[in-house]
């Protein structure tokens, strides 16, 4: 290479990569919404509204939260109640606001070792895996679903401990991979769950119990704590999501017929 | 195991007829890992250069920390270069992070030692031979080391090439520090991890044979550019 191909080289690799001229933010949420393809659907009808780029850092709900709490975002969009409301608590977000829900499912093989297919009771079902020593793969990663997780162990008055019990440390598509691999129980987000390509014999075995629900909030970043947050895009997003048009967004998302998310904002008059 | 026949079969279709979001990922693969890789050559040529015509004190313990230095995980770079750029990091007021650019710094993090260690050892070999001729031209250090990267170009290349393939294939640092957004920072690497986690296995692997393919265009690219200069050499 001669010096002057290096030096062209040198200038390309330093050059503005891109100059971006529309306005974007920086949502922090959670893999679960991205996995099951929420995003692609929702945002190019809010980006064809405003103008406004969204880019999703899709994490577990704990990172998403560490990640905003850096400052490191405009708007977080988790699933995790008493965490979120700590994080606006701190002064970090400005205000949390129900958006939508769906609920948690818990899937495992066909061979069914607990024998808990087609119960609709989540603490009977973990306190017979528990029993049986089935295998149990867990998100083990303080996400959202981890958490919820957690509570219904606890719910369930088990404490989950033993070669059966096995916290992957991973999101929810790796957990669900893992997990079926090693034929071990999953408990999921049921929107993760249509939206997933891999499910070899698995089918859902607990649903419809009330504490299986999962609520998302909304929380614009606060911009007293973050100078650099981009208030106005950012307020746009999550006022437009909870707008009756973004609920009506939300709730037109379906794979195969099925509705993956449950608009449940407050009304209000505005 | 259906997954590996549907994978070649996507693969094939895939580099015959690339989506216009395929052309766009292995593009940004390809602008962030060879910046990546020209920013570590910048730094780590000279810099090997440098130690293999020194000795010094405690050259002996640099040399095993640059070693060691090669086998820095990926992820724990994007750890480093996350909490660098972080908004209530140091750097955080150049607003870099989840941009192209951050993903270039870390990759070149993570393979810069690898570069420098490499072509000291390469370079080194060469100086051996070359001390004697140097000392009786009476040339200078800097001098040394120019007539050192000149002579042992060949090999360091093949340097390049290793470091190139360290930051083209990784996928921990440019997963924290770029955040794999749609149309911004995913790259091959960040979307085979997307595409896995959506237990769309076949897709994933079928995005992985698209990656070995780019790899082995480098490559070859590389490796035909060399045959020509060598050969324009050789008639000089």
């Amino acid at each position: 290479m001669t010096f002057r191909n290096l030096t062209l080289a040198a200038m390309l690799a330093t050059a503005p990569l891109c100059a971006q001229a529309e306005e974007s933010i920086i949502v922090q949420s959670t893999t679960s919404t991205a996995n099951s393809g929420l995003y692609d659907y929702l945002l190019p009808l809010f980006t064809g509204k405003t103008g406004i780029t969204v880019n999703v850092v899709a994490v577990g709900t704990g990172q998403a939260i560490k990640n905003a709490a850096n400052c490191d975002g405009d708007v977080l969009l988790v699933h995790a109640k008493p965490a979120e409301e700590k994080f606006v608590a701190e002064g970090r977000g400005t205000q949390r606001t129900d958006l939508m829900y769906n609920d948690f499912v818990v899937v495992g093989p066909a061979a069914d070792p607990a024998g808990i297919a087609g119960s609709h009771d989540i603490e009977a079902a973990l306190k017979s895996i528990a029993d049986a020593g089935a295998a149990f793969a867990s998100r083990g990663d303080d996400s959202g679903t981890h958490k919820a997780e957690m509570r219904l162990w606890q719910a369930a008055g088990v404490t989950p401990d033993g070669d059966w019990y096995r916290p992957t440390g991973s999101g929810m598509g790796a957990t669900l991979n893992t997990g079926i691999g090693m034929g071990a129980y999953v408990l999921t987000d049921r929107a993760t769950w249509i939206n997933f390509g891999n499910k070899q014999d698995y089918q859902i075995a607990v649903e419809g119990d009330d504490a299986m629900f999962n609520q998302y909030g909304v929380i614009p970043v606060n911009p007293a704590r973050c100078p650099a947050v981009k208030v106005d895009a950012g307020k746009a997003f999550s006022d437009w999501l909870l707008s009756p048009e973004g609920q009506e967004a939300i709730a037109g998302y379906k794979i195969d017929g099925q509705q993956l998310f449950f608009p449940n904002a407050p009304k209000v008059a505005n | 195991m259906q997954d590996f026949g549907d994978a070649f079969a996507l693969a094939f279709g895939l580099v015959l007829n690339p989506t216009s979001d395929l052309l766009e990922i292995v593009g940004l693969s390809l602008r962030v890992s060879l910046s990546a890789c020209l920013l570590s050559c910048l730094i780590g040529l000279p810099l090997g250069a440098l130690l293999a015509v020194t000795r010094f004190r405690g050259r002996g313990a640099v040399l095993v920390l640059l070693n060691a230095l090669m086998g820095l995980p990926p992820v724990v770079v994007g750890l480093l270069v996350y909490l660098a750029l972080s908004r209530a990091g140091p750097l955080g007021f150049l607003g870099l992070l989840y941009t192209p650019t951050a993903m270039i710094l870390a990759q070149a993090v993570l393979i810069t030692p690898i570069v420098a260690a490499l072509s000291r050892q390469v370079l080194e070999g060469l100086n051996d031979e070359y001390a004697d001729q140097f000392r009786s031209l009476c040339l200078t250090r800097w001098q040394s080391m120019a007539a050192l990267i000149r002579d042992g170009r060949t090999a360091l290349v093949t340097v390049a090439l290793a470091g190139f393939g360290r930051a083209v294939a990784e996928v921990g640092a440019v997963m924290i520090v770029g955040g794999n957004i749609d149309h911004l920072t995913r790259v091959m690497t960040t979307a085979i991890a997307l595409e896995t986690s959506k237990g769309e296995l076949a897709r994933a692997l079928a995005l992985g044979i698209v990656l070995m393919v780019i790899a082995l265009a480098v490559n070859a690219a590389v490796q035909g550019l060399r045959t020509r200069t060598e050969a324009e050499a050789a008639h000089a």
